[in-house]
């Protein structure tokens, strides 16, 4: 059985990822004079359509080329050894410090906690009658589901099938589809969490909720 | 009662002269601010004790300091009257100057467009002892004293459609349409049916509508105003300004600014004044043709005297449109000419016109827009060059007459009964011989070896993958013309590689033989314009025309005159346009190229003018016309409205043509932006673009600003041009010729000899 607790601690322990930015192939590197402890952001904007911020040039057959920070965080290390030299590709250049944000750390223990069933292909997803009414009556922690069970409709071009549940027993711990909602090949329909971890799971939530810092 | 209102008129008298004037001309509203205060003390302190005849007094000095200060309007001064709430409205027209009306398709905010009012209105006319009404279609932009819902005039696509769909009405049932135009610009958005394509659509329908139309250019920003704008009579009142973009818009791309930082006030009125936006500006280079005279610091919506004014202009210009065509006027045209400054409402005219004089009314029309702004740009032709292009011209039409009209009908007549008989005696024979043939087989059964093995070689070639028995296919490059960019030894990366990974391209490698397309992801790389006229339209035995055609300064914009003559000596041309007649694979063509090169491909008054020239040499001599928008960046703005002219005259040039019978084709490249996208190019049936090119109408910089909203960095991009249904089809740079040769054999045109 996961230990969700232990999984925290690790987390808490250290709060953060280490991005190594790695030269992506031969070049001459410059650097854009970042020093260690320095924030550096990622990409932003509306579309993403943003660089972040810039760490290097990379230059190869006269093709100067930029290396921006993909993710938000630190500068942890800077190769200023490399600085004017030609490198490898595959050689670490830049090291980011990206703090865990707080939706991250409630993914990575639902992630480990939950199991996602996924939708099989892209249409409307509607729970089987029974399901929908114990749904609305007593929330959805109260559904318990199991392999096999018919659990969900699929409609697509006004077609409909049932589909059955697969994967390991437990209960509805979220649903990630609205009513009406046209859901994408692969994308997650419902988390199913084992029955005596609920409660360890929700603790979880509810802390990191409310004690994590980093937003 | 009376007191209190007329105190509260002063005030808003006060306060729109603030308004207008912002912190100039302090010494008069501090003197006016002074008196009302003064008044306003002695009420407050002691009601009723404001007796009428100081109030009298008042106004008597309001009215003073309204007519001295109306001598010291600014360009500027004049834009902030105009896009005042308390500047007349198109509702306050329809209110005053009709005497009655219906609105079409809206009340208030529950209409497809609230900025585009539509009103079916009527004149009663007295004619002896009759009253007559004489019925109108009312269409303007309506900014509604500010109510925010009305968008300041900014008319959305659709609202622009509706107006073409009610100008059409108006052409079925044979009533004029008066357009009045309140519009700082139209809504820069790309959803159906598109800012720039609608505009274009508009523009090549009124082109040819057969209605008078007359317009009223309170509020004349650019596109959205041409929009309406197209009219055989326009008006001007005197405090409106008309021009190609609005002076904030000028002075940003003056100064070079972009994203939050704002123009200066000064820069803004220096644009202003440059642009030479005012009525009597327009009046002086004949694009209106009759400036109204307003009030002191322009109409508000109680000067009824202005009213009454319009209403005899408006019928006035209606009687000259109609009268103009008209068969049966006798003395009533004499009277209409005459009645300039009087008496317009005596003369009776019925606007009904019969075919002929509606088919007068649009030739002259398109003639009048054909004769404008010829001011604006440079001949160089020599005299007798210009003498023996007319008598060219003429033989041209005199020999596309003979060829094509009086014997090319004939032999086509001929051709079709041959062919028709032909058919006739095909079928016969296959009747009657068939069944001989068959019984000959089956008595002498002929051996088909032979027939086998040649289906057989068929068979071999079709199938046959490779040839590798020939070594590897290395032969030169197959383009004529190569960039000098490809001279490079160094490398490029796409732009894509971040969703298509593509590897870096090795740059002669990619200017030279791929023809600037990544063979990874397919991005078009720009690429010279040279590279499509020597690889496309072959150029060198090409015969160029109006070479001598230059573009040049008519407004005296502050240092526009160096940066065109950088323009001229870096590009070695003397306007973005370039035209010329070409063969493509055995097609006689005449086509006309926009150079991004040459001050961003944007369009004045000469490039107008080539244009013209161009589609005008095409129909005479029955050709297929081809734009090829190698990029353009809109209407040249330091030209001002000499520049945003050229959309009408433009897209009237191209209805001629396609009404003539001719086959008009657009292909864009690189990025094509704003009015001539939003005219002569969007209007076309057929439009194309090379893979990678963006088309729109105004640019994301400009869409944030006027609409708040952030657009995607592809919303201009050529596929979502395409699936928004602006353009026609995406080509490869590298097919560009084959296509247009199989556009040329495939789409429309009634002229197209050369099949």
């Amino acid at each position: 059985m996961l230990n969700i607790k232990e999984l925290l601690d690790t987390v808490k322990a250290s709060p953060y990822r280490e991005i190594v930015i790695h030269a992506p192939h031969t070049g001459v590197v410059e650097f854009a004079g970042l020093k260690k402890g320095e924030r550096v952001h990622g990409r932003s904007g509306e579309y993403k359509e943003k660089p972040g911020t810039l760490l290097a040039h990379l230059t190869r057959e006269k093709n100067r080329k930029p290396l921006h920070a993909p993710e938000k965080g630190e500068i942890e290390a800077v190769r200023d050894d490399l600085e004017g030299r030609f490198v490898e590709a595959g050689e670490p250049l830049v090291t980011i410090k990206h703090f865990l944000t707080r939706q991250e750390v409630i993914e990575l223990v639902l992630q480990k906690a939950l199991y996602l069933f996924r939708a099989p292909e892209r249409a409307k997803y509607y729970f089987v009658p029974e399901v929908d009414q114990k749904l609305k009556v007593s929330g959805k922690r109260s559904v318990k589901v199991h392999e096999g069970m018919e659990l969900m409709i699929v409609s697509r071009m006004k077609r409909e099938t049932p589909l059955a549940y697969s994967g390991p027993g437990g209960i509805i711990y979220s649903v990630y589809f609205g009513r009406g909602d046209n859901v994408d090949e692969g994308e997650p329909l419902i988390g199913v969490c084992p029955e005596d971890q609920l409660t360890v799971i929700q603790d979880v939530v509810a802390r990191i909720q409310s004690e994590w810092e980093e937003e | 009662m009376d007191t209190e209102r007329r105190i509260q008129d002063i005030k808003d008298r006060l306060s729109y002269i603030r308004d207008i004037f912002g912190g100039k001309e302090g010494d008069h509203i501090r003197l006016l601010t002074a008196k009302l205060g003064e008044v306003l003390g002695r009420e407050a302190a002691n009601p009723g004790s404001v007796q009428g005849e100081e109030l009298s007094r008042l106004e008597d000095l309001f009215d003073f300091s309204e007519r001295k200060l109306d001598t010291l309007l600014t360009p500027m001064d004049r834009v902030r009257i105009v896009r005042h709430p308390q500047r007349m409205c198109l509702k306050d027209i329809l209110e005053n100057v009709y005497d009655n009306y219906t609105e079409i398709g809206g009340r208030g905010e529950f209409n497809i467009d609230p900025s585009m009012l539509i009103a079916r209105a009527y004149f009663a006319r007295r004619v002896g002892e009759r009253v007559i009404n004489q019925m109108i279609m009312v269409i303007g932009q309506e900014k509604g004293h500010g109510e925010a819902f009305r968008n300041g005039g900014s008319v959305k696509p659709w609202g622009n459609a509706k107006a073409l769909h009610y100008m059409k009405v108006a052409e079925t049932e044979n009533i004029p349409v008066h357009t009045f135009v309140f519009t700082p610009g139209a809504y820069p958005i790309e959803d159906w049916p598109g800012a720039a394509q609608q505009i274009a659509r508009n523009l090549y329908e009124m082109a040819a509508l057969k209605a008078p139309v007359i317009s009223v250019f309170s509020e004349g920003g650019s596109g959205g105003a041409e929009a309406v704008g197209l009219a055989d009579r326009r008006i001007m009142p005197s405090h409106g300004y008309y021009s190609v973009i609005s002076p904030e818009g000028a002075a940003a791309i003056e100064g070079g600014l972009r994203g939050e930082t704002r123009a200066t006030p000064e820069l803004i009125e220096k644009c202003a004044r440059q642009l030479r936006i005012t009525a009597q500006d327009n009046l002086r280079n004949g694009y209106v043709d009759r400036v109204l005279q307003e009030p002191p610091l322009g109409a508000r919506s109680t000067h009824y005297e202005f009213f009454r004014e319009l209403r005899r202009e408006l019928i006035q210009a209606t009687n000259e449109a109609v009268s103009e065509v008209k068969s049966m006027k006798l003395f009533r045209a004499m009277a209409v000419r005459a009645s300039m400054a009087d008496d317009a409402e005596a003369i009776f005219m019925r606007w009904t016109l019969s075919a002929s004089a509606l088919r007068r009314l649009v030739e002259l029309r398109q003639r009048k827009y054909r004769a404008m702004s010829r001011h604006a740009c440079l001949d160089g032709t020599g005299f007798f060059k210009r003498i023996a292009t007319s008598a060219r011209g003429a033989v041209w039409d005199a020999h596309s007459f003979l060829r094509y009209d009086l014997l090319g009908r004939q032999k086509k007549r001929l051709d079709s009964m041959f062919e028709e008989l032909g058919a006739e005696a095909h079928l016969v024979r296959r009747k009657l011989l068939l069944p001989l043939k068959r019984a000959m087989d089956t008595i002498l059964p002929v051996g088909n070896g032979e027939q086998q093995k040649k289906g057989d070689e068929v068979r071999d070639r079709l199938t046959r993958l490779s040839c590798p028995e020939d070594g590897a296919c290395l032969v030169g490059s197959e383009w004529a013309w190569i960039s000098p960019r490809s001279q490079e030894d160094r490398t490029m990366s796409c732009p894509n590689v971040r969703t298509h990974h593509c590897p870096d391209l090795w740059v002669p490698d990619l200017f030279g033989d791929f023809a600037g397309v990544c063979p990874s992801c397919g991005h078009h790389f720009p690429m010279e314009y040279q590279w499509y006229i020597n690889n496309v339209f072959n150029f060198d035995p090409a015969r160029e025309f109006n070479q001598r055609l230059e573009s040049m300064n008519p407004l005296n914009y502050e240092q526009f005159d160096s940066k065109l003559d950088q323009a001229k000596e870096k590009t070695g041309l003397k306007s973005a346009c370039i035209t010329f007649e070409t063969a493509i694979n055995g097609v006689e063509t005449v086509v006309a190229v926009f150079c991004a090169p040459f001050r961003g491909g944007s369009v004045g008054a000469a490039e107008g003018e080539k244009f013209i020239r161009a589609a005008e040499r095409a129909a005479r001599k029955r050709q297929p016309f081809i734009a090829y928008v190698h990029g353009t960046a809109g209407i040249r703005i330091q030209e001002g409205v000499n520049g945003v002219i050229q959309m009408p005259r433009c897209t009237i040039a191209v209805r001629r043509y396609i009404d003539a019978g001719g086959l008009y084709l657009v292909l864009y490249d690189t990025n094509s932006y704003a009015g001539p996208v939003a005219s002569f190019l969007g209007c076309s049936p057929y439009q194309f673009a090379v893979q990678s090119a963006n088309i729109g109408f105004a640019g994301p910089g400009v869409i944030a600003e006027t609409t708040g909203m952030t657009v995607s960095p592809d919303y201009h991009s050529a596929y979502h041009a395409l699936s928004r249904g602006h353009i026609h089809g995406i080509w490869d740079r590298r097919e560009v010729k084959k296509n247009l040769h199989q556009s040329l054999l495939t789409m429309g045109g009634r002229n197209l000899y050369y099949r």
